[in-house]
């Protein structure tokens, strides 16, 4: 797999473009249209023992096709989703804001759609997270690193801004001359403008982050009339430079260096995992003369070193080279040499998804192992089931979680106090959440302590058997309870019994077990 | 460990030259911007030193050119909790204490700050938790001896009990019936006797026949005809199931016979009035205010 001499530039233009023409012949020796052949190097053949390695400019070229068209599709459906969430209206009633999805960190509510959760019910979160992680495994062992190459953030940002780079300053070799050519102001007026829009859209991106933490349309106003709080701003600021440096000027360097998930992934995938493929057996070897070749009776493969598949790869590897850690899986080498593939006649998928299993199958001529079938495996059912695990047990206890919680706690200075006609007194905090939007009140009752009367600390109200108390819509009522039972009614020195909470005019009840203390009974 | 630099044939890159078991460790460059996010880090360190508190000196530390310090960053923090807290301890200082009872933040807030008031000036005798000690009275209960009311607490926490520097102080003296002679032993045992029977005590049924005519001739005039006690002067009920000095027949016949008179000092000169209003919610709402 060795580059010959042969294949060098051969004038100072070829040598600036890297275009050249050369006339291939199909299998059948007919003369087709001419291919286009860039003169590019994959980044990582470096053999060079330096210290330091600077970045080197990567000029992806535009690809049509399948998985072009499949990335685009995601890309918009990606952030439309994130762009439109924070303005989607939910109607809760009067008592909690109506934004279908918001992280209210200031009162400690998150909201999703008709799903309201309290901080101590953060366990859905590390749940949601959790499946995130194993559906990470699942994909990755199915598909290969589909999320890097269509879904990840980084990707889709970096297609966003490369797409920017193309609009203003032309395809690769527009580029390529763009940034060779001296700083006239034509230049100048092109690089401006892709910065600034690409500014602009890290900016729309740190902007659309804040929408989730506050209602949309009063955040938005506030932003602009700079009146937000200091904290919207800095975030701002913070997800613009981030968005801006990863996006537009670090790009594949992020995938390759800063991201740990492209090391962990090799101990993912295994010989049934989809990953994008050169099929060497068919490519090699490869010529740029096939027709000559062929002519001579040359042994060749069906590559006709175009170095296509070079031009278009986002983080300017050669697949050619064999599975490498930089690979994304974006699929667009397949797109650019199935595209050459067409013009000159031959089979597509030369380059293609494939497993080690397909490949070897596809070597030796045999028809190709995966099918559907092939996504059964006791790793992905593992995966699978783990996932559908957490998900339901997830949803089951979402859905038949009680919206009233109540924590007692008994005080501890002092345990009891004696009081002057010989009563007990013990004092309890009780908090009664009301997790729901409504206001809502609720009876007390003691419940195995006769004789016992009890009374709010702060209220002038006579000793009772039961207490009525409000509390607010999502709210949690906080209320100091002193309990006393008369002199000499305590059996022991210390009596276990139940506070019930019982919603008026609801069917949700709560028990809170507690512990009267007292002295010994003589 | 050979040691040769070799080219690893599959990344085409050099290998420090170390192999350990047939390992050798590829020495991959690093990115060069992660160079420049070194140097970055440096520079921010250098400007760390320049403008904030660095470098340890003998007395003290350099300053820095912004002139922090973490003391006043807690003194200028503190005093915005102050300012913020202004407009409700100006309620507190300008309305009544039953008004402010009423109110439920300002209770919430009176009865808060009365119980950091308490741990700091307080607690050292009454108890973290009001509960007091022999001696020191435990102010959870519906016991008072200079009266459970508002009012009343608030009185006694700004004038404080038997505090002579206090004009106004709470001033009661039981006579010391044995120390000074006033009464004979056997005079003090029937005593002692009749106020465990009032106390419902186990007692003496004989003595305390005899120590009822005793009691209505010394102590009837202060704790009442029936052990009731009077807040007026300060002298406790003896009928009811708490003592301040033990309710046994020993310690009652200490008390009669060299009473203890406890002193607690007078607030009103040391916190401000805001305060004492927060100390007296805070107490009247521990469970046993009238």
């Amino acid at each position: 797999m060795t580059r010959s001499d042969e294949n060098a530039p051969d004038s100072a233009a070829d040598a600036l473009t890297g275009i050249r023409s050369v006339s291939v012949t199909s299998g059948g020796g007919m003369a087709v249209a001419p291919v286009e052949q860039f003169d590019v190097a994959a980044v990582n053949t470096g053999e060079k023992p330096a210290m330091y390695k600077g970045r080197e400019p990567i000029y992806p070229r535009r690809v049509s096709g399948t998985f072009r068209s499949l990335k685009w599709w995601i890309m918009g459906i990606a952030l439309a989703i994130y762009y439109l969430t924070p303005w989607l209206r939910w109607d809760r009633g009067e008592f909690a804001p109506d934004q279908a999805v918001l992280i209210d960190v200031a009162n400690r509510r998150f909201y999703f759609f008709f799903i309201e959760i309290w901080p101590q019910e953060f366990y859905y979160v590390a749940g949601l997270l959790i499946m995130a992680g194993v559906g990470l495994f699942l994909v990755t062992s199915t598909v290969g690193r589909a999320w890097c190459g269509y879904a990840c953030p980084q990707t889709v940002w970096t297609d966003l801004f490369v797409w920017v780079e193309r609009f203003v300053e032309g395809d690769r070799n527009a580029r390529m001359r763009l940034d060779a050519a001296p700083w006239t102001a034509g230049k100048i007026r092109k690089k401006v403008t892709v910065h600034v829009i690409w500014l602009i859209v890290a900016f729309a991106t740190g902007g659309a982050w804040i929408f989730y933490f506050a209602d949309a349309p009063t955040l938005a106003r506030d932003f602009f009339t700079f009146q937000a709080p200091t904290i919207a701003y800095a975030t701002v600021a913070v997800l613009t430079f981030t968005t801006y440096t990863l996006g537009g000027i670090l790009r594949e360097q992020v995938c390759t260096y800063m991201c740990p998930w492209p090391r962990i992934q090799a101990a993912m995938m295994d010989e049934y995992s989809l990953t994008v493929t050169y099929n060497d057996w068919r490519g090699e070897p490869r010529s740029r003369h096939r027709k000559k070749a062929l002519r001579d009776g040359l042994d060749v493969g069906d590559c006709v070193d175009c170095n296509a598949c070079v031009a278009v790869c986002p983080t300017g590897i050669d697949i050619r080279d064999g599975q490498q850690l930089q690979c994304i899986t974006c699929a667009l080498c397949i797109d650019a040499c199935d595209t050459v593939m067409a013009k000159i006649g031959l089979d597509k998928g030369l380059i293609n998804y494939a497993t080690l299993k397909d490949y070897e199958a596809n070597k030796a001529d045999e028809p190709a192992p995966t099918t559907w079938r092939s996504f059964l495996r006791p790793r992905t059912a593992l995966y699978f089931g783990l996932w559908s695990l957490i998900g339901l047990v997830m949803l089951t206890s979402l859905m038949t979680r009680s919206r009233l919680d109540v924590n007692l706690l008994h005080d501890r200075n002092p345990v009891f106090v004696q009081l002057a006609d010989g009563a007990i007194r013990n004092g309890y905090t009780l908090k009664i959440l009301n997790m729901v939007p409504q206001p809502h009140s609720y009876v007390v009752a003691l419940d195995g302590l006769p004789g016992a009367a009890m009374w709010i600390a702060s209220d002038d109200a006579a000793p009772a058997q039961i207490l009525n108390l409000d509390v607010g819509p999502d709210q949690a009522g906080t209320y100091k309870i002193l309990v006393r039972t008369e002199a000499g009614a305590m059996t022991s020195k210390s009596q276990k019994f139940n506070f019930l909470i019982t919603q008026t005019g609801g069917d949700e009840e709560e028990v809170a077990a507690a512990i009267f203390e007292g002295t010994a009974p003589e | 460990m050979a040691d040769e630099r070799h080219v690893d044939e599959f990344t085409g890159t050099q290998t420090t030259g170390h192999e350990w078991d047939g390992i050798r460790e590829l020495d991959t460059p690093m990115p060069r911007w992660w160079l420049w996010t070194f140097y970055a880090t440096c520079i921010w360190a250098l400007a760390y030193v320049f403008f904030y508190p660095a470098i340890p000196l003998i007395s003290k530390s350099t300053t820095g050119l912004l002139g922090y310090s973490s003391r006043q960053k807690v003194d200028s923090e503190m005093m915005a909790v102050a300012e913020s807290q202004a407009g409700m301890i100006q309620k507190i200082s300008d309305m009544s204490l039953a008004d402010i009872r009423a109110d439920d933040e300002l209770q919430r807030f009176a009865a808060a700050g009365g119980r950091s008031a308490f741990l700091v000036n307080c607690s050292q005798c009454h108890g973290s938790g009001a509960s007091g000690a022999e001696g020191y009275p435990n102010l959870n209960d519906d016991e008072w001896i200079w009266g459970g009311t508002l009012e009343a607490i608030e009185t006694t926490i700004r004038h404080g009990i038997r505090f002579d520097v206090d004009d106004d102080t709470r001033l009661s003296e039981m006579p010391s019936f044995g120390a000074d002679e006033l009464l004979a032993g056997e005079e003090i045992a029937q005593a002692t006797e009749y106020v465990l029977k009032l106390a419902g005590i186990d007692h003496d049924a004989t003595l305390a026949e005899a120590g009822a005519e005793i009691y209505t001739d010394n102590c009837e005039a202060c704790h009442g005809a029936d052990g009731g006690g009077d807040r007026e002067q300060g002298a406790p009920a003896l009928r009811d199931a708490i003592w301040l000095y033990g309710g046994n027949r020993e310690l009652v016949t200490a008390q009669i016979m060299r009473p203890r008179h406890g002193v607690m000092p007078a607030w009103g000169s040391r916190l401000d009035p805001a305060t004492i209003k927060q100390l007296a919610i805070y107490i009247h709402g521990l469970g046993g205010g009238q």
